[in-house]
């Protein structure tokens, strides 16, 4: 076991030692699985912070003695899949934004568990929006900005929030990774150089590391062992690409390291669907929302549609925001994305699902079934629809929220 | 008096608007004027609205082009009270405030996010200058018609005047090193100060009389305040906090000035009070998707609609775009009617609401026979994430057509849809909507 494995491991059994032994049932009105066809008249019980039964009404027996809430529509808990929540306060000062170390282009070290803060105001307002997990870490800002986590958008410590104490690491090709003045990168081309080479030195070192003789091994270098993760297909580079030849040229590397990766932002994807499709990559498209300005001026409202219907393994986020609004919705944005081609189930499962497939986490969440986190949201009406609400918010069998948002 | 400045060559045209009537059949008509009306039709021609009511009530003439959109929805085109659609600017870096400086000078009329607009079924705006000066220049209002030329977007007032406001803003924006202020009671000051240089100014020139030796110089910025002062023009406030939108009103009973309070954030914690201000002409807010990202405007939240509904003042919404997208404008209502605002409400603030704090309403915000041909035709609820807006028109003439596959690419994005237009092959040069 790699020393970030042993870690993970460590992560992983305080988060579970912490999970309430909760118990709940819901009945909804309709029941949104994503694991089939939508149930009408239907129960979801937790118990143990695990879903025990899901069925129709009449044949599900809720247990005594535990409380039910009952609500017009259910899914899953929602999965905001690209974040920097936790990391980008929401008063967006200096003190609170922790999402872009400056010093250097390239720091694959950086963890987001060591920079995630779980009180952060925005966690507890996505939730009440019906997320569950997300998916955050280091900015799209800089070429290799650092490690991504996922975490459940719960508890006061780290530990009691974390799902994934290494999810990916965050790099940018395209004009957020430009540094200014005599700094590099100042190029697309220098970008792709530095990349090449350090992916070139990480496996030097990952070679030299494994050398029989244990005087000619290399000294620990962080950055290097967590771009080694990376070469040794463990843990996915997650490129942001918003341009068209970004994205190619991020493929191409891709295929010269064969290294496992997913697709972030790519406005343009569109006009690359087949090598993106080709390439065997999931993609987390940019918020439908997002400006439509610079590298991203054109974008589309139907990229998360046309991706789909490519057959390109989709989910949607929230995203990065320097400004106003500090974080976007996801479940506003799954809404716009439903409404402009994708539809509603494929816009639900971009946000349940198809999303915990793509972060390496559908055992345990995305779908309402029996043995999964009992993780749902509430709603009393098309979760989708601007004017609906979410009514009440379920981690791990616990009502997290039950404010009308 | 001082506004003898307004070249005659400025013609606001009615390009495009149609001689031959056309009517839309049996949609649901929300008329904001009146309740709907299931199974309505609305007929215009030569730019101007001719008839609406109940399909079997309305006559139709029998030259008029048929529209039959049953099942389509048509409400009064959206006005944005606030927006930098056009690359608009106002003064520059050299001081905190700019009364002469006009919007009109600054804008790219091929700005995409016009034609953008229109696909989000905005047919009048509000083009302001940003708020980062105490006084950033003069806005303009314009109709969002096609043309190449701003002069053809510009809106004449009764007596052939522009109609503009002026755009100031208070907070944390405009502070910055001197000559800006560097505080809040310094932005208030300096504020105070050149209101007072302009009544000065105003009394010099009245005492003056007809004596053209006795007229002080001429000055541009000077006329402005003065026209402020004199209730000729409105204020476009741009405001966050509390205690910031008390200092406007503060301000607006020392000077007697009329102003829209723009972005509001904290307003529901002081809506009595903008309720109650006698010199508040109605609330322009901005709702966003969740709180933060500006430390001045941290408790904006999307109750704020309601509540200032309930307290009873005039709220109506703005893009702000670039900070929210022109072809999600209904979004905005439809968020507010989510955190308690009325449905009737929310359709009004598109609307009405805006056209009154604009000062225009008399001809738009609402769909009467009388008013300006300015329809938004959509698929659907208009406070649903799922309809789409099918077409707008602005007095009169068609601007914007779903089916039009160079209005779709606008309305949906893709490649070249942020383009200035004329870089591609748009229905202007076309004719497709004459």
């Amino acid at each position: 076991m790699t020393r970030p494995q042993r870690l993970a491991t460590l992560f992983v059994g305080l988060a579970s030692s912490g999970a309430a032994l909760a118990q709940v049932a819901v009945t909804g009105a309709t029941v949104h699985t994503a694991a089939g066809e939508p149930l009408t008249n239907a129960v979801v019980v937790i118990e143990e912070g695990k879903i025990s039964r899901v069925g129709s009404a009449s044949e599900i027996e809720i247990p005594a003695g535990i409380r039910t809430i009952n609500a017009a529509v259910v899914t899953p808990g929602l999965i905001d899949a690209r974040s920097t929540i936790g990391l980008s306060g929401f008063l967006n000062q200096p003190h609170d934004q922790e999402q872009i170390e400056s010093s250097s282009p390239i720091q694959p070290e950086l963890r987001a568990i060591d920079a995630y803060n779980p009180r952060e105001a925005l966690v507890e307002w996505v939730r009440g929006y019906g997320v569950t997990t997300i998916h955050t870490g280091h900015a799209p800002r800089s070429l290799v900005s650092g490690q991504t986590a996922i975490f459940k958008t719960r508890g006061l410590t780290l530990e009691d929030a974390l799902v994934k104490p290494m999810a990916m690491i965050a790099a940018t090709f395209g004009d957020g990774a430009r540094e200014s003045g005599n700094k590099a990168p100042g190029t697309r081309a220098k970008m792709a150089a530095m990349l090449r080479a350090e992916l070139i030195k990480a496996r030097e070192y990952l070679d030299r590391q494994s050398d029989e003789d244990e005087g000619k091994r290399p000294d620990r270098d962080l950055s290097l062992e967590a771009l080694g993760q990376v070469l040794n297909g463990d843990v996915p580079l997650l490129v942001t690409a918003q341009r068209a030849q970004d994205i190619l040229t991020v493929l191409r590397i891709r295929e010269e390291f064969d290294i496992p990766m997913v697709l972030d932002g790519v406005a343009e994807s569109y006009e690359v669907l087949e090598q993106i499709r080709d390439a065997g990559v999931s993609v987390i498209v940019h918020p439908t929302m997002m400006r439509a300005l610079g590298e991203t001026e054109n974008l589309s409202f139907e990229t998360a549609g046309k991706l789909h219907a490519a057959g390109i393994p989709v989910a949607l986020q929230g995203g990065y925001e320097p400004y106003v609004p500090k974080s976007r919705l996801v479940l506003f944005e799954a809404g716009v994305a439903a409404a402009h081609g994708l539809g509603f189930d494929d816009a639900l499962r971009s946000v349940t699902i198809n999303a915990a497939r793509i972060l390496g986490v559908d055992d345990r969440i995305g779908s309402i079934e029996i043995g999964k986190d009992g993780d749902l949201a509430l709603f009393d009406g098309d979760p989708f629809e601007y004017s609906t609400h979410c009514v009440a918010v379920i981690i791990e069998g616990e009502i997290v929220s039950e404010e009308v948002r | 008096m001082l506004r003898r400045l307004l070249p005659s060559v400025l013609i606001a045209a009615a390009a495009g608007a149609q001689e031959t009537p056309q009517a839309f059949l049996d949609a649901h008509v929300y008329p904001i004027a009146g309740p709907p009306i299931e199974g309505g039709t609305v007929v215009i021609q030569d730019g101007k609205i001719v008839a609406i009511g109940a399909s079997d009530e309305v006559q139709i003439p029998a030259n008029a082009v048929r529209h039959d959109i049953s099942g389509s929805v048509i409400l009064p085109g959206f006005v944005d009270t606030h927006s930098h659609a056009g690359s608009v600017e106002g003064g520059d870096a050299s001081g905190p405030m700019h009364p002469d400086a006009r919007a009109l000078d600054s804008i790219n009329v091929r700005d995409a996010r016009i034609q953008k607009a229109q696909a989000g079924g905005i047919t009048t705006a509000n083009l302001m200058p940003g708020s980062g000066h105490l006084l950033s220049g003069q806005t303009v209002y314009i109709k969002l018609r096609d043309s190449k030329v701003i002069d053809d977007l510009l809106i004449r007032r009764a007596d052939g005047s522009l109609a503009y406001g002026v755009k100031m803003a208070n907070g944390t924006n405009p502070r910055k090193d001197p000559p800006f202020p560097g505080s809040r009671a310094k932005s208030a000051a300096i504020v105070r100060e050149q209101f007072l240089k302009a009544i000065e100014y105003r009394g010099n020139v009245e005492q003056a009389g007809d004596d053209a030796e006795k007229l002080p110089p001429r000055d541009l910025g000077l006329e402005t305040l003065v026209d402020i002062l004199a209730g000729e023009r409105v204020v476009h406030f741009h405001t966050h906090r509390h205690d910031d939108i008390l200092t406007i009103l503060r301000l607006a009973n020392e000077f007697d000035f009329k102003v829209i309070l723009h972005h509001v954030s904290d307003g529901w914690a002081v809506a009595d009070q903008i309720a109650n201000s006698p010199h508040v002409l109605g609330a322009s807010i901005i709702l966003i998707d969740s709180p933060g990202g500006k430390l001045e405007a941290k408790d904006n939240q999307l109750a704020t609609g309601g509540i200032l509904e309930q307290a009873g003042v005039v709220t109506g919404f703005h893009t702000d775009d670039p900070v929210t997208d022109s072809r999600l404008f209904n979004r905005m209502a439809a968020l507010a009617v989510r955190a308690g605002m009325s449905r009737a409400g929310a359709l009004y603030g598109l609307t009405m609401a805006g056209a009154k704090m604009l000062g225009l309403e008399d001809r738009i915000g609402s769909l009467e026979p009388g008013k300006d041909a300015d329809l938004v035709v959509l698929s659907g609820d208009p406070l649903s994430v799922y309809t789409q807006v099918l077409q707008t028109w602005v007095d009169g003439a068609k601007v914007f057509d779903r089916s039009d596959p160079q209005d779709r690419l606008y309305a949906e994005g893709g490649f070249g849809a942020s383009h200035d237009q004329g870089h591609i092959l748009h229905g202007i040069s076309q004719g497709e909507h004459q």
